[in-house]
């Protein structure tokens, strides 16, 4: 049943990809939805049995590579944290799956489609149960690879080409710090299976490795080094740019990528290496510093956004920041609750704004809707819940996880929790008032929309609708239902998934900070959420004139609503840098330059040049021929006569020399000629 | 009466030099080409004879005849060449005996 829940996924990937042509779209999607519910019903029964009854299930399935001390098999480990993102992965797939039905169901390409989102599925369900860091490794470049295949997937538009490109080499970035990583484990403790790494972490506490000729704590080192992969696929700040830019895949694809899926990956990895990161306060430092400064950073772009969907992939953004620095703060369990409510919430945003692309004839843009409200009912109903759980709502989802972040932040007492407090406060503000914004424009304005495409809208089909549905229940009440069961006081959930430092431990504190501070999130997101409305209500030719008068203010509107210049940054500081340096460095110098000099093309031309010189030594002057007899003739003779009189006294090897000085000089003499 | 044979070599030595030059320095007639050719086998001629003179040895004498021999048999060859290539070129100048080159 566990081999089940993994592989499910995979026979209807093949089933669809290569049946798909028999079998019809509608049949493939009906196989790949079904294998992937089935899918999901097995991860329910597995998170009863190891969550609930808490009995961990491992299984090693066959010998992978078995080499001398290197062993790494396909094993599964089946324990609280997996079971949970099993859950979360097929639930919001499955979801997302039947979603595609309906939102893709005029493409001509959609055996395919269904066969990647359950490829994806696939790999993302491998790298959660894997037992060793290699299987997850594998697991991770297939959720690359199926990113990229998914973000590419209507590829005959160049923007979708680039974008997964992007992916795919942003992502790889994170994954050399990732492999590094891996590389550092294996050299320590000579293997890559999880239990035995981290029992051997507490006795490696004071061991010092060098990386690059320097030398870092080994714990500090793995820690960091796994962070840089988890900055790749998590989207934190430096490399998230790839992450918005994905939005070019079909809505779906945003969806369970960009929100549910794929991006967890790097929080799922920086919590099931709890017990590295606990024994290193160092990397946990940096951890918390970039999650928190990424929380803030992406909250402030996606205010100035104006594509629908790029304002919920820089939330996600933030919300990654959110989650990166609960784990940097040592609240695994808490950062783990907000994964999984984050995903209902944030898929149940972009299958909404997928339903009201698709309902819009795929606009995206913000500025071109509004007064959706009447045409799109159920489609507003879902955003306003998904905006509501987003902002942390009180006992909505994101309330749950959010404020509890909120608070252990607070309650840490040093300079990185009120760091990551005041940037989470500040974000959470922001938060609420984009998500209003977006609500706003969306439906409630004026419609700025062309007639045509108002005239053809329609509220989302049943196959859209139901997943809406399912996720707007979910996004209500399991961070209610699981409140308890995942953050609760002295929770054995977790039992030995989760491994925190006694001195680390703050959840206790959390519950008891002063009754103002509790308050504090919920009161800045009801007045960024209000201040929103009022804004876009009163005063929008206002605002307009600020942003369009003053030079100062339209700089601030360009600097956020082009990301921080970051793109621009990363393209013209670092890729045209290195793109200038590949092409005239290593080509142009190197390879076209130094080898082919003493390479080929340099050999031929020597051998040519010094062979033409040699020919004309014939004239065809007989005279000449006949002086060049001459003189060759007295050389030999006298070579060999004042070799034999000289041999005794002078070194023979210095003469040579001479003579090749003479030779060598000639030629230059040549040359120069 | 004893003659020093240096003198001898020195004069048989001088002509095969000047036969040299003769073939390296002129760059116009191919006649005299030939006859510095034949100069130096005279001179390499009486070289022979003064060693076998000297060394009493007749074996050099032999040799210097058998030269005598070749040298008429190669300025006839020579010569007979020179005229083929003559009613073909209409000259036997040296400056245009340069098809041939590298």
């Amino acid at each position: 049943m566990y081999l089940l829940l993994i592989f499910f996924p995979l026979i209807g990937f093949i089933i669809s990809i290569f049946l798909g042509r028999f079998i019809s779209p509608k049949g493939s999607a009906f196989i790949s939805c079904f294998f992937l519910i089935l899918s999901f019903l097995l991860s329910c029964i597995s998170f009863f049995e190891v969550g609930l009854c808490r009995c961990p299930v491992y299984i090693k399935l066959a010998p992978w590579i078995d080499s001398e001390l290197f062993d790494a098999s396909w094993g599964f480990m089946f324990d609280s944290l997996t079971v949970s993102m099993c859950v979360l992965v097929t639930c919001i797939s499955s979801l997302v799956h039947i979603y595609s039905t309906g939102y893709m169901s005029h493409d001509p390409h959609q055996p395919r489609f269904m066969s990647y989102l359950s490829l994806f599925t696939f790999f993302m369900l491998m790298l959660v149960t894997s037992d060793n860091f290699i299987q997850l490794f594998f697991g991770w470049e297939g959720v690359g690879l199926c990113s990229y295949l998914l973000i590419n997937f209507w590829f005959t538009r160049l923007q979708a080409n680039k974008s997964a490109i992007k992916a795919m080499i942003i992502n790889r970035i994170g994954d050399f710090g990732l492999a590094l990583g891996i590389f550092s484990i294996f050299l320590a403790f000579r293997t890559v299976d999880y239990s035995a790494v981290f029992c051997l972490i507490p006795y490696y506490v004071n061991y010092n490795i060098f990386f690059f000729n320097i030398e870092f704590n080994l714990i500090t080192l793995i820690g960091l080094l796994l962070f840089v992969g988890a900055v790749g696929k998590s989207a934190q700040l430096g490399l998230h740019t790839w992450l918005p830019d994905a939005m070019e895949g079909p809505t779906p694809v945003s969806a369970l990528i960009h929100a549910a899926t794929m991006v967890t990956a790097g929080v799922y990895l920086i919590i099931r290496c709890s017990p590295i990161y606990e024994y290193s306060s160092s990397a946990l430092f940096y951890i918390t510093i970039i999650g928190a400064t990424t929380a803030f950073f992406a909250a402030s772009i996606g205010v100035f956004q104006n594509d629908l969907k790029k304002v919920i992939a820089y939330s996600t953004c933030s919300q990654l920041g959110y989650m990166v620095f609960a784990c940097g703060l040592s609240n695994y369990s808490v950062s783990m609750f907000h994964v999984l409510n984050h995903a209902y919430f944030k898929a149940l945003l972009f299958l909404s704004a997928g339903s009201v692309i698709h309902a819009l004839s795929d606009e995206q843009d913000m500025r071109r809707m509004g007064g959706l409200i009447q045409l799109l009912p159920f489609t507003y109903v879902m955003i306003v819940i998904g905006s509501l759980a987003l902002m942390g709502f009180p006992f909505l989802t994101g309330f749950y996880s959010k404020d509890v972040i909120l608070e252990i932040a607070y309650s840490k007492y040093n300079f990185l929790g009120t760091f990551a407090y005041w940037l989470g406060i500040f974000s959470a503000s922001i938060t609420a008032f984009y998500s209003f914004k977006l609500i706003y424009l969306t439906f409630i304005a004026n419609t700025n929309s062309y007639k045509t495409s108002m005239q053809s809208v329609h509220d989302a089909p049943f196959s859209m609708a139901f997943p809406l549905f399912i996720l707007s229940i979910c996004s209500i009440f399991v961070g209610y239902l699981t409140k308890d069961l995942f953050v609760g006081l002295g929770t054995p959930f977790w039992n030995n998934a989760i491994f925190i430092l006694p001195d680390h431990l703050n959840i206790i504190d959390a519950e008891f900070i002063p009754i103002y501070i509790k308050w504090i999130p919920f009161f800045v997101s009801v007045f960024g959420a209000l201040l929103a409305v009022i804004l876009y209500y009163f005063f929008s030719k206002f605002l307009f004139d600020v942003v369009s008068s003053n030079l100062l203010f339209n700089f601030a509107y360009t600097f956020f609503n082009k990301k921080w210049f970051f793109d621009r940054l990363q393209n013209e500081v670092f890729g045209s840098f290195l793109l200038k340096a590949g092409y005239n460095t290593t080509y142009k110098i190197i390879d076209k330059g130094l080898i082919e000099l003493f390479g080929p093309t340099g050999l031929s031309n020597l051998t040519f040049v010094i062979s033409k010189q040699v020919s004309l030594l014939q004239s065809g002057k007989v005279n000449q021929y006949a002086f060049l007899m001459f003189i060759f003739f007295i050389l030999f003779i006298s070579v060999s006569l004042v070799l034999t009189v000289v041999t005794p006294y002078i070194d023979l090897q210095l003469s040579f020399i001479f003579m090749l000085y003479v030779l060598i000089n000639n030629m230059i003499l040549n040359k120069t000629k | 009466m004893l003659i020093d044979k240096s003198k001898f070599l020195f004069v048989a030595t001088s002509l095969f030099f000047i036969g040299l030059c003769g073939i390296m320095l002129n760059r116009k007639n191919i006649i005299l080409m030939l006859m510095s050719i034949e100069l130096m086998l005279l001179a390499v001629n009486l070289n022979l004879i003064v060693f076998s003179v000297f060394l009493d040895d007749i074996v050099g004498q032999v040799f210097a005849l058998f030269i005598l021999t070749v040298a008429a048999a190669e300025s006839a060859i020579g010569l007979a060449i020179l005229v083929v290539f003559y009613r073909i070129r209409g000259t036997v100048s040296i400056e245009y005996i340069n098809l041939l080159k590298g």
